[in-house]
């Protein structure tokens, strides 16, 4: 059943929230995957709480208008619920509980959505495998022996293992996209300015958004329509109004595709079939795209960070004296590795020493970048490439160095600021999960929404992915 | 040997009068209880965004204006990175790559004449917190964090401390005649860094030292010579300056070294993220010009082309308040040099329409007076004083704005007079007398 059709069930009171956010309650105490995080008795009796404060308002005949009302969904933890402990998974936040909540959870709670568990992640959302948090790492629902991918492990996992039909995540490089494709669910990361990051912990500023994860397409683009639109304490939310996704094709006529290499002649004959015109291409730049990427989210981040300082909240050291052991000691115990090499990168090419050779260089890249593939863009209805290169690596087999080229078909739709989906395609090795990218124009979401829901039962036969 | 030359330049901030924050909607109201004047976002708090408050740029053109800056059409925001208490999210956003003024300048006059200063450029930013330190602990109060600021920075074309004191003087007054600023030096509303070197003529500009925490005017004339004569006393034993920030202390008469450039931090500056790069149009360069108020520049030019010497001008133009109270005892009608002179020796406040009536009372008094030979004058004088004197109470009364008091007071002088007198010339008389007893 799909999160829209549990919701008319639940407003035609066939069914009552109780029972609709139950399974979630008992997947997130087995815990099989690592997916769920903090809980406890406590943790459900407020879940409890909220299902039926949303009962009540669907008695009441409020949320009829609402598609999602009474669905249950999981949170990313870097994204601010008021009142709840919210780390980002990492040692330096222990304990921190925001004062106020994110601007898409105020729309998800207003459209009635019940929040039934915090997910795990890479700390800080840095990491593509979901190996980094200071809770534990995530593992792949169709083999625990494989990770879940990062690093919106927890968010893609309890979707992928049916534990919740809906979950947030944040992608600033294809940190949804990317444990989507590896788990088998659908994920959408919007136009850089449709959905609000208020309230997000901030890595990429300028390249981060928040974007949903489904099953489906239908219930993806729903949770996203309920969640994006302008919001007036974000200033780089440009969109006026929530995107929308009323759009519907019957079939791929007249669209035009943009394929790469790494597309396999199954899909691409699928694709035909379904009347899509394809063009073969090469991926511009692709060489730069990645040092382009890190140089910038780097740069970025270790700006953003800064505020982590043990002063205010979060972690400071116990050994600490004077003010300068505060930052040091504190900084050095709360950040794990990964966090720590990325942060010291950022400072370094941001000194006025490295600043024109990397920093500037990075950033005339990035507009150049950009004008490639807002040409491709307007010549083509969609970019198709595979997801990520192969199917999820095995626990600890990503050593450092390479986990980065995982984002290598993901990170453009960052930099550009693209609306990009990524659908389930068939399982490859070891019988596990593929995915396929779909990377649209700038805000215009609803075409490639439409595009996808085409696309979705096409590409789910015909497997063998990319 | 030959004299030193002093080369200064200023870097000025003035805090903004705007009701809310530069970034977020919390009050910048002056004091307050600790960190009640703080939202999530000018704290820091994780996943908090600044929304840029529209009227700071508004107020930037408006001096860009004034002060013949070229305003950027398209200008935007860097991060100035740095970890200190008082800057809760370890980065203050300021302008330094695309500031939103650059160029323009202003005239000043000293003893020694006149002078053009140059500006390198006006930017927008956001002030820090402040710390208080007790008894071994620090405070952190981030009332003022947030609040925005115009950073005025000039070029080096000071060469004494009459010339830096007249800049920022003129500059103050412009300030204040824009309504942009309270500028209050000892609340920190607007301070002035110095900095400053000597050389001598001809010679390359020598090693120069910034002064901060100077508080008042005297304090810079103070630290000016302070520093000045530091510098040359180095410089003539045949030591070496070094390039430094230093703190003025005014109670010891002395500057301390803060920090030198060879360990200043890094800033890192960068274009910030959250923030859009701001456009400015012709339309809004139209609207913020037409609505831009009279400065005291103009006003004095008005005033002594109403006839006004240059000195009752800049009496008169001393305060805003002053000039916008003479402005409206004109639009009433009254007459310009009687009403500057009335004005210059009124001891307590009238609303603007009382006092305009007496300045027309003593103009009619005036011209009817020369219809009228000296013993009438001086008898009608006499009558209506002795009325006065005889009539306390409603004299009080119409010093507490009752109208019907003074018609009282005139049928007793009528009563007195008789016919000598036309009733406008007593009228005129009366409140005369009146005015004069309200100003003793």
């Amino acid at each position: 059943m799909t999160a829209l059709q549990l919701s008319a069930q639940l407003r035609a009171k066939s069914r009552s929230v109780v029972e609709a956010v139950t399974p979630a309650l008992d997947a997130a105490q087995r815990n099989e995957w690592g997916a769920f995080l903090r809980f406890d008795a406590e943790y459900k009796t407020r879940v409890l709480e909220r299902a039926a404060s949303v009962q009540s308002r669907l008695d009441a005949g409020e949320l009829s208008g609402s598609p999602l009302a009474g669905v249950p969904i999981v949170i990313k933890d870097n994204i601010s619920v008021a009142g709840e402990e919210c780390s980002a998974c990492s040692r330096m936040l222990a304990g921190y509980k925001p004062v106020f909540s994110a601007t898409v959870i105020e729309r998800l709670e207003k459209a009635g959505l019940v929040i039934v568990g915090r997910a795990n992640m890479d700390e800080f959302a840095v990491g593509t495998t979901g190996e980094s948090s200071v809770h534990g790492g995530v593992t792949n629902p169709h083999n625990s022996a494989h990770v879940a991918g990062g690093s919106s492990s927890g968010s893609a996992v309890a979707v992928a293992s049916g534990a919740v039909p809906l979950a947030l995540g944040s992608d600033s490089g294809g940190s949804i996209r990317l444990p989507a494709a590896y788990c088998g669910a659908v994920a959408i990361k919007p136009s850089y300015g449709g959905v609000s990051r208020n309230g997000l912990f901030a890595l990429a500023s300028s390249m981060e958004q928040v974007g949903t994860i489904a099953a489906n397409v239908d219930d993806a683009l729903a949770l996203l329509e309920i969640i994006s639109g302008a919001d007036n304490r974000d200033g780089t939310c440009v969109a006026q109004e929530p995107l929308a996704f009323a759009d519907r094709k019957q079939d791929l006529k007249g669209v035009k595709l943009a394929v790469i290499a790494e597309v396999s002649d199954d899909i691409r004959d699928a694709l035909k079939s379904a009347g899509a015109e394809l063009a073969e291409i090469a991926l511009p730049m692709r060489e730069v795209l990645l040092p382009t990427y890190f140089i910038i989210a780097c740069a970025e981040m270790a700006s953003n960070f800064a505020r982590y300082d043990g002063l205010k909240y979060g972690q400071r050291s116990p050994q600490a004296q004077a003010l300068g052991e505060i930052y040091r000691l504190s900084r050095a115990e709360g950040f794990g590795r990964a966090v720590k090499t990325r942060l010291m990168f950022g400072t370094l090419i941001t000194t006025s020493d490295y600043y024109d050779s990397y920093f500037r260089q990075a950033l005339k890249v990035r507009g150049l970048i950009k004008r490639e593939y807002d040409k491709l863009l307007s010549e083509y209805d969609a970019i198709v490439t595979p997801t990520a290169a192969a199917v999820a690596p095995k626990l600890g087999e990503t050593p450092g160095g390479k986990v980065n080229e995982c984002d290598i078909f993901t990170v453009f739709a960052n930099l550009g600021g693209y609306p990009a989906v990524t659908l389930p395609c068939g399982v490859g090795e070891g019988g596990l999960p593929l995915g396929l990218q779909l990377v649209g124009g700038a805000f215009k979401d609803a075409q490639l929404g439409a595009i996808a829901r085409v696309c979705e039962p096409i590409v789910r036969v015909t497997g063998g992915g990319a | 040997m030959s004299k030193w030359e002093i080369v200064m330049g200023l870097e000025v901030h003035a805090e903004l009068s705007t009701k809310t924050k530069i970034f977020c909607g919390c009050t910048t109201a002056f004091g307050g209880e600790p960190n009640t004047h703080v939202c999530p976002g000018c704290a820091g708090m994780p996943g908090t965004l600044p929304v840029f408050n529209r009227e700071v740029l508004e107020y930037a053109v408006k001096l860009g204006l004034v002060l013949g800056c070229d305003i950027s059409r398209v200008c935007r925001f860097d991060r100035k990175n740095y970890f200190y208490p008082d800057l809760p999210k370890a980065y203050q956003v300021s302008q330094l790559h695309a500031p939103i003024c650059r160029g323009g300048g202003l005239e000043i006059t000293t003893d020694s004449g006149s002078k053009f200063i140059r500006l390198h450029q006006i930017h927008m930013e956001e002030d820090a917190g402040k710390l208080l330190h007790e008894r071994g602990f620090t405070k952190l109060d981030y009332n003022r964090g947030c609040t925005p600021l115009l950073e005025i920075v000039s070029e080096p074309d000071f060469a004494t401390s009459d010339e830096v004191i007249a800049y920022l003087e003129k500059l103050r007054e412009i300030l204040m005649y824009l309504d942009i600023c309270d500028c209050k030096m000892q609340e920190g509303s607007f301070r002035a860094d110095v900095n400053l070197s000597v050389r001598k003529p001809g010679e390359a500009l020598g090693t120069r030292t910034e002064m901060k925490n100077i508080n008042s005017f005297k304090a810079i004339t103070r630290a000016i010579e302070f520093e000045s004569k530091r510098h040359i006393e180095v410089l003539e034993s045949g030591g070496v300056l070094v390039q430094e920030t230093r703190r003025w202390d005014d109670d010891c008469g002395e500057s301390f070294a803060m920090r030198s450039k060879a360990n200043a931090t890094d800033y890192r500056y960068f274009p910030d993220p959250d923030l859009l790069p701001l456009t400015v149009d012709e339309a809004m360069l139209e609207r913020v010009r037409a609505s831009l108020p009279e400065v005291a520049d103009e006003k004095r030019e008005r005033y002594v082309s109403l006839g006004l010497s240059a000195k009752t001008a800049a009496l008169i133009t001393h305060t805003r308040e002053r000039a916008l109270f003479f402005d409206e005892v004109l639009a009433l009608g009254a007459n310009a040099k009687i009403a500057a002179n009335m004005l210059q020796h009124m001891k307590e406040e009238l609303p603007a329409n009382d006092f305009a009536e007496l300045v027309k009372a003593r103009e009619a008094q005036t011209a009817q007076s020369q219809n009228l030979d000296e013993g009438t004058l001086l008898e009608v004088r006499k009558q209506i004083e002795k009325a006065v004197a005889e009539n306390a109470e409603a004299v009080a009364d119409y010093r507490a704005g009752k109208q019907k008091a003074f018609g009282f007071l005139m049928g007793q002088a009528v009563k007195a007079i008789g016919k000598s007198a036309s009733p406008d010339v007593i009228k005129s008389t009366l409140a005369a007398v009146l005015a004069e007893m309200t100003k003793e």
